[in-house]
C-alpha cells in the first residue's frame, strides 16, 4: 500500500456566508507517486480544490492533510514546500526578467543559497528542455515554453506533488500535448505525485485515477477507461466526450464488438484491427 | 513589434563600460552631475568633455542612438544659449542688430550652459543605453539598503519595479491586440478632430484596466503559491559584484575631478 500524501476528510467550502457551498463534504486520498486526473464542467468546484491543497483558501468545515500535516495559516509555508503549483495563464505567473530568473523565484523566496540556485536551474531547465533559454524574456517566449518554464520553477524545489490547474487550457493542442508528455515523464522519474485539473476529457486518459466532479460533490471516481464508457453522463454533467469515444459508441451501435473502451485513436486502431482479422 | 521591442534604451554589447558594476555607473554619474558645474574656463570644460566622449567611444554604442536620446532636449540646449545672448549684458559688444547688441559674454555663458546640458544629457543615457533595467533596479535595491533600518520598504519597492519592467511588453501586446479588437468594430484611433480621438482611446483603456487587475490578481496568487513571504531570509541569484574594472572606473573618474578641480580658474 502506497502512502497517503493528500487527504481531505469531509472538506466542505464556500466563497462567503451568502454564497452557496463550492464544495460539499469532500472526502478523497490521494497517494504518494500516484497521478490523477480531477476532471469537471466549469464551476464544479474543481480548481477550488487546487487552492485548499496550496493553503491560498482554507475550508469552513472539514480538514485537509499533506504528508499528514493539517493544512492551516501556520502550516501554509511548509505545506507550499510540498505542493508545487502551474496555473492556467502562462503570463500571469511569470514573475521574473528573464527565465533563469523566473525558475530563482521559487527558490529565492526559500533562502537556497546561490550556488545551488544556478545548479538546480541548470538541471531542471534541462529537464524540461528549455536549456537555450536561460535567458530569454518571457515576451519572446510561446505560451507553451512559458508553462515549461512555470513546470521547471516548481521542479526547482523539489516538492512532492505537482498540480497543474488547467495548465493546458491556453495552450494549442500540440503544447497541450508537449507539457502533458514532459509532465507525465518527470514524475515517473522523480515519483513525483501528479494532480491536472482539467474540462477536457482528452487529457485524462494517462492519469491512474479519475475523479469525476459535478455541483461540488465528486460524482465519480475510477480509472480513465470507466470513466469514458460512461459517455452519455458525462454529457448530461457538461463535458465533453473526445471524438475516439463517440466514434467507438457509433461503433457499438452498428454491432461491432469491441473488447475495450478505446482511449485514444491508436488503441481504436488496434481494436478494429483485431476484430478485421477475427471476421 | 514582438522581437524588436526593446525596453528602455538599452543596446546590448559587450564592451567596458556595459561590464562595469551598476552601482558604479550610478555613482559616477551622480558625482558628475555635481562636477561639470564646477567647470568655468575652456581647459575645463575639456576636460569633461573629453571624459564624456571617451566614456561614448568605449562602451561602443552607435552615435545614432546616443543622438536619438539628445533630441527632446536640443530645443532646450538651443533655447537657452539664445536666451544668453539676449539677456546678458557682460564683456565687450560683439555685434549690433538693429535694436539688439550681443555682448561676449552672453556668447561665452550661452557656450556654457549648452556644453553643461550637453554633458548631463550625454552621460545619464550612457547608464540606460549600456545598462538593462534590471540591472539598475538591482544596483538602486542595492544602494539603497541602508534605508532598511529605516523601515524604508527597499526590497518591495525594487520587486515593484522588476515585475513593472517585466509586464511593459506584455502589457503592450495587449494593448496591440485590443486596439486592432475595437478597430475591426469601427472604432477610429486615427482620423476625426482630437475630441473624438480622445473619445476613442476610452474603449481601449477600460478593457487594458480591467485585464491588468486581473493579472495582478493572479499574478499574485501564483507568487503565494511559490512561497513569496516578503523580503526577509530571501536569497538572490543576481548578484552584484565590484571588479577590477570598476575600481579602475573609480580611479579614473577621480582622476579626472582631480585634474579639473587644477585647471579650473579661482578667484
Amino acid at each position: 500500500m502506497r502512502r497517503e500524501l493528500i487527504e481531505f476528510r469531509n472538506v466542505s467550502f464556500r466563497y462567503d456566508e451568502q454564497s452557496p457551498w463550492v464544495l460539499k463534504d469532500l472526502s478523497f486520498t490521494i497517494y504518494e507517486g500516484e497521478f490523477v486526473a480531477i476532471i469537471g464542467h466549469n464551476g464544479s468546484g474543481k480548481s477550488t480544490i487546487a487552492k485548499l491543497v496550496n493553503g491560498l483558501l482554507f475550508p469552513q468545515e472539514g480538514e485537509i492533510l499533506i504528508n499528514g500535516i493539517i493544512v492551516n495559516e501556520e502550516t501554509i509555508w511548509d505545506i507550499r514546500r510540498e505542493v508545487g503549483m502551474v496555473f492556467q495563464n502562462p503570463d500571469n505567473q511569470f514573475v521574473g526578467a528573464t527565465v533563469q530568473d523566473d525558475v530563482a523565484f521559487g527558490m529565492e523566496n526559500r533562502g537556497i543559497p546561490r550556488e545551488e540556485m544556478v545548479k538546480r536551474i541548470e538541471e531542471t531547465l534541462q529537464a524540461v528542455q528549455m536549456s537555450d533559454y536561460r535567458l530569454t524574456e518571457p515576451h519572446r517566449l510561446s505560451g507553451g515554453q512559458k508553462q515549461r518554464v512555470a513546470i521547471a520553477s516548481v521542479l526547482a524545489i523539489s516538492p512532492k506533488v505537482l498540480i497543474l490547474d488547467e495548465a493546458t487550457a491556453m495552450l494549442d493542442p500540440k503544447g497541450r500535448k508537449e507539457i502533458m508528455g514532459t509532465v507525465s515523464e518527470l514524475s515517473e522519474q522523480r515519483g513525483l505525485s501528479l494532480i491536472t485539473i482539467t474540462h477536457d476529457l482528452a487529457e485524462v486518459v494517462q492519469a491512474e485515477r479519475v475523479i469525476v466532479m459535478n455541483q461540488g460533490e465528486i460524482w465519480e471516481e475510477a480509472t480513465p477507461r470507466e470513466i469514458f464508457s460512461k459517455r452519455n453522463e458525462l454529457r448530461d454533467i457538461g463535458l465533453d466526450v473526445p471524438f475516439v469515444a463517440i466514434l467507438a459508441e457509433g461503433l457499438k451501435q452498428v454491432d461491432l464488438k469491441l473488447t475495450k473502451e478505446p482511449l485514444n485513436q491508436e488503441e481504436l486502431l488496434e481494436e478494429l484491427w483485431i476484430l478485421h482479422s477475427k471476421t | 513589434m514582438n522581437n524588436s521591442l526593446i525596453i528602455g534604451q538599452y543596446v546590448p554589447g559587450n564592451s567596458l563600460i556595459h561590464r562595469l558594476d551598476p552601482r558604479t555607473k550610478i555613482t559616477i554619474i551622480f558625482f558628475f552631475v555635481f562636477i561639470v558645474f564646477f567647470a568655468n574656463n575652456v581647459l575645463s570644460y575639456g576636460i569633461l568633455v573629453a571624459f564624456a566622449l571617451t566614456a561614448m567611444l568605449t562602451s561602443k554604442v552607435p552615435v545614432r542612438f546616443i543622438m536619438k536620446g539628445l533630441t527632446p532636449v536640443w530645443f532646450l540646449i538651443i533655447f537657452t544659449f539664445i536666451l544668453h545672448l539676449f539677456v546678458t549684458k557682460e564683456g565687450t559688444v560683439v555685434f549690433e542688430l538693429g535694436i539688439f547688441k550681443f555682448y561676449s559674454g552672453g556668447i561665452i555663458q550661452g557656450f556654457a550652459i549648452s556644453i553643461r546640458f550637453f554633458l548631463l544629457i550625454l552621460v545619464t543615457s550612457l547608464l540606460t543605453l549600456t545598462t538593462t533595467p534590471i540591472e539598475i533596479t538591482d544596483g538602486i535595491e542595492d544602494m539603497l539598503h541602508p534605508l532598511k533600518r529605516f523601515k524604508f520598504p527597499v526590497h518591495e519597492l525594487a520587486l515593484m519595479m522588476s515585475i513593472s519592467l517585466r509586464f511593459i511588453p506584455t502589457l503592450m501586446q495587449e494593448t496591440d491586440k485590443i486596439s486592432k479588437a475595437q478597430a475591426s468594430r469601427g472604432v477610429d484611433f486615427r482620423t476625426g478632430p482630437l475630441k473624438e480621438r480622445v473619445k476613442a482611446v476610452v474603449p481601449l483603456l477600460v478593457p487594458l484596466f480591467i485585464s491588468a487587475f486581473k493579472r495582478a490578481e493572479e499574478l499574485a496568487m501564483a507568487m503565494e503559491a511559490r512561497g513569496y513571504q516578503g523580503g526577509d531570509n530571501r536569497t538572490k541569484l543576481r548578484e552584484l559584484k565590484v571588479t577590477k574594472l570598476d575600481i579602475m572606473g573609480y580611479l579614473i573618474f577621480i582622476l579626472v575631478v582631480a585634474i579639473l578641480f587644477l585647471t579650473r580658474t579661482y578667484g
